[in-house]
């Protein structure tokens, strides 16, 4: 099939190839990423395939325009407006593009709002950068003196002054956190390793005249596991989240393979909103994709949500879990214990880190702590830079301190009468 | 005897009815375009609706080989790929010694070539042979790292593999390639591009009844239409892992090896762990759960057939 003259083949052949694009330039407003060679497929695949139908019109087009299963809903609205009505994308274009702007009314409460908002140009993107202005002072010299370093790293996030606040928040901008590594099923050379590189020596063997043979060794490479953070955003945790949001943020951008979620009363996803350079703007986007802050905590049922839809994609490689949460549940009977079990039996470490436990005399006895105590690998504080410059060290070390968690979880259970030292 | 590769979409649909497989006319859509453009198929959707069997028919019905390639985590290119075959290398350099062979280039070539190789999966079905191109089921992807994917494009983009020590082995035809995911990671957008993506939902129940009589023929009719109408409502339910075609299958041969000709509560409580793979799933439908949906299946056949 030539690829040149595509548009010369038939008499409608130029029309179908802009309409074509027009519909590829269209989805890629949208966020579908559709690049020219996605277009030049499109045509050879339409062509391949023939226009006489117009269900094989669109499942040629969905098997190339289509990459992953959450694309569908957006290239299936944005076909269905393309073919019903041909002029009204037109309009549509011409408002996407920058040249002419004519005001137009559209419907476009049957759109999703992804591809409105391509249609209809970005105007709540400006909202946002609105928005961003209290960012804007930020570019503090980070040469705090000494004692102003020290006092900030004990404060508890909660006493802060918003112009603390900001320091804190330049402080935890430049953590990064260090989990342990593990071995993986790779090999890299090294001249003491545990096994012997055949290969290698054989070409080493050869080198010599094959005379004799230098054994070559290699050992496994060592990997960070995926690390997925479940954050607690409900009432009780209110003082924290939005520290710890900028925590997140620096935690997820600082390596790959992190899944941060949010819950107070359902479950939100928000690692790819996460994933945004600049801090403001992607917390900006967590404040709009979460609805439940500061409301109420079913541990549980998010539980429940997080191992049904995302604990097979998530957890699937050996993960460590960070679970940041006060431990009140609202819930009575929310099966807490079974789900938190399950999480404990699904990932390669559980770590709790409780702000709680700032408190002298800190008890684990409401009825959520006691629930998730037993399965916790590691039970931690969260309320200041030191508690946050800790974690390092927690993660980085090999394990939990088994004294301490057998106390602690001793105290959950209600047996002992007098509490560790932190 | 190799068949050639089908003219248009209703051909291919029709070959994939050929080998017992009841596709939706967008699969063979998406499988005609990769069949006739030389791309890749990347079939994704829940464990247990019918990814790796397409591969399977393909080849069968194509009179094509099937090379399968399992992934898992750590795959590298030694056992996808390629080996050198050391023991006999060894073997060759000792021979050469006996034979007081001194030139080292010369050694190193005999060493380094065809003879010495083992061929795994993707070499083996990049080779040329009479058989016509191989059919190369690349399953469950996603079980794979990052790295092996990164490798896999090489491959599939131009069909060839870079073996240093030989060169480049390229492929005359290329072969029929069916990409697998059960969407236990992401796969990265750079391997998706080089493919056609079809996303493999659940069947509807006239669909689901299709296959049935296809896969399970001894099935009594009444027995097919109660088992299909109670997994697509157990399909409904807030289950862990949803029942797939292949459970509705295994489920239907468990009851005719039972010798039923109808559903009742008890059997289903005792055959439950065909459908349901997960101990809190089973749980939860087991009992009057279950007695519930049978009620409301058996209902909705009866009012099916009034009307008809």
């Amino acid at each position: 099939m030539p690829d040149s003259h595509l548009a010369n083949d038939t008499p409608d052949g130029g029309r179908l190839v802009a309409n074509i694009m027009h519909f590829a330039r269209t989805l890629r407003a949208a966020g579908l990423p559709v690049g020219p060679g996605k277009v030049l497929d499109a045509v050879q695949a339409v062509r391949t395939v023939g226009i006489a139908g117009r269900a094989d019109f669109y499942w040629t087009l969905h098997a190339v325009f289509v990459n992953r299963r959450d694309q569908r809903h957006v290239f299936d609205q944005a076909f269905h407006v393309f073919s019903r009505n041909p002029a009204l994308l037109k309009r549509m274009m011409s408002l996407i593009l920058p040249t002419s702007r004519p005001e137009q009314v559209l419907e476009k409460d049957e759109l999703s709002p992804r591809v409105a908002e391509a249609l209809l140009g970005d105007r709540p993107q400006a909202a946002a950068g609105e928005g961003a202005g209290e960012g804007e002072e930020i570019a503090l010299d980070a040469a705090l003196t000494w004692s102003d370093r020290e006092i900030l790293h004990d404060m508890d996030f909660d006493k802060m002054s918003a112009d603390e606040m900001r320091h804190a928040k330049a402080a935890i901008a430049k953590m990064t956190l260090p989990i342990m590594d593990v071995p993986t099923r790779r090999f890299r050379p090294q001249p003491a390793g545990g096994r012997i590189d055949m290969r290698a020596s054989l070409r080493a063997a050869l080198r010599a005249g094959g005379d004799f043979a230098p054994l070559k060794r290699r050992h496994p490479r060592r990997r960070h596991p995926p690390l997925v953070v479940l954050c607690d955003i409900s009432g009780s945790m209110d003082r924290y989240s939005r520290l710890l949001l900028h925590f997140l943020h620096a935690v997820t951008n600082d390596r790959d393979r992190v899944f941060t979620f949010l819950f107070g009363t359902r479950l939100t996803n928000i690692t790819r909103h996460l994933r945004h350079r600049d801090v403001d703007v992607a917390l900006d986007r967590v404040a709009d994709a979460v609805s439940d802050w500061s409301g109420g905590t079913r541990i549980g049922h998010c539980l429940h949500q997080f191992h049904r839809d995302w604990s097979r994609r998530v957890l699937a490689q050996g993960a460590v879990v960070l679970f940041i949460s006060d431990g009140l549940d609202r819930e009575e009977d929310s099966g807490l214990d079974r789900e938190i079990e399950r999480l404990h039996k699904s990932c390669r470490r559980l770590i709790w880190l409780n702000p709680m436990l700032r408190f002298e005399g800190y008890e684990p006895r409401a009825m959520g702590n006691r629930a998730i105590m037993p399965y916790v690998d590691d039970f931690r504080p969260i309320h200041n830079l030191n508690s946050l410059a800790a974690l390092v060290d927690v993660l980085s070390g090999p394990a939990a301190n088994a004294a301490a968690m057998a106390e602690w979880r001793k105290a959950a259970a209600g047996k002992r009468e007098r509490m560790p030292l932190q | 005897m190799v068949n050639a590769l089908p003219a248009s979409v209703d051909d291919t649909h029709a070959l994939l009815a050929a080998g017992d497989y009841v596709a939706d006319r967008s699969l063979a859509t998406a499988l005609y375009l990769s069949l006739s453009l030389d791309r890749p198929l990347f079939l994704e959707g829940e464990a247990g609706v019918g990814k790796t069997e397409i591969a399977k028919v393909l080849a069968a019905t194509l009179g094509r080989d099937l090379v399968r390639l399992q992934c898992y985590e750590g795959l590298d290119v030694a056992s996808a790929v390629y080996e050198w075959n050391y023991a006999r290398q060894m073997i060759e350099i000792r021979l050469a010694e006996a034979d007081s062979e001194t030139n080292r280039e010369s050694l190193a070539q005999d060493i380094f070539s065809e003879q010495f190789l083992i061929r795994r999966p993707l070499l083996r079905a990049l080779t040329p042979h009479d058989g016509g191109a191989r059919v190369l089921l690349i399953d469950e992807v996603d079980r794979t790292d990052e790295p092996f994917e990164a490798y896999l494009l090489e491959v599939l983009s131009d069909f060839q593999v870079s073996i240093p020590e030989i060169g480049t082995i390229a492929a005359d035809t290329p072969p029929i390639v069916v990409i697998t995911s059960n969407r236990t990671r992401e796969i990265h957008d750079a391997l998706k591009r080089r493919c056609f993506y079809y996303w493999i939902d659940y069947p509807d129940a006239a669909r689901e009844l299709e296959i049935l009589t296809t896969k399970a023929p001894g099935a009594p009719e009444n027995l097919s239409r109660e088992i299909v109408g109670f997994v697509q409502a157990l399909r409904a339910e807030d289950l862990f892992k949803l029942p797939g075609v292949a459970e509705s299958i295994d489920w239907a041969h468990a009851l005719m090896q039972l010798d039923r000709v109808d559903l009742d509560p008890d059997t289903i409580n005792d055959t439950l762990g065909t459908l349901l793979k997960y101990q809190d799933d089973i749980a939860r439908i087991q009992g009057s759960e279950a007695s519930r949906i049978l009620e409301e299946v058996k209902a909705g056949i009866r009012s099916d057939a009034a009307t008809r």
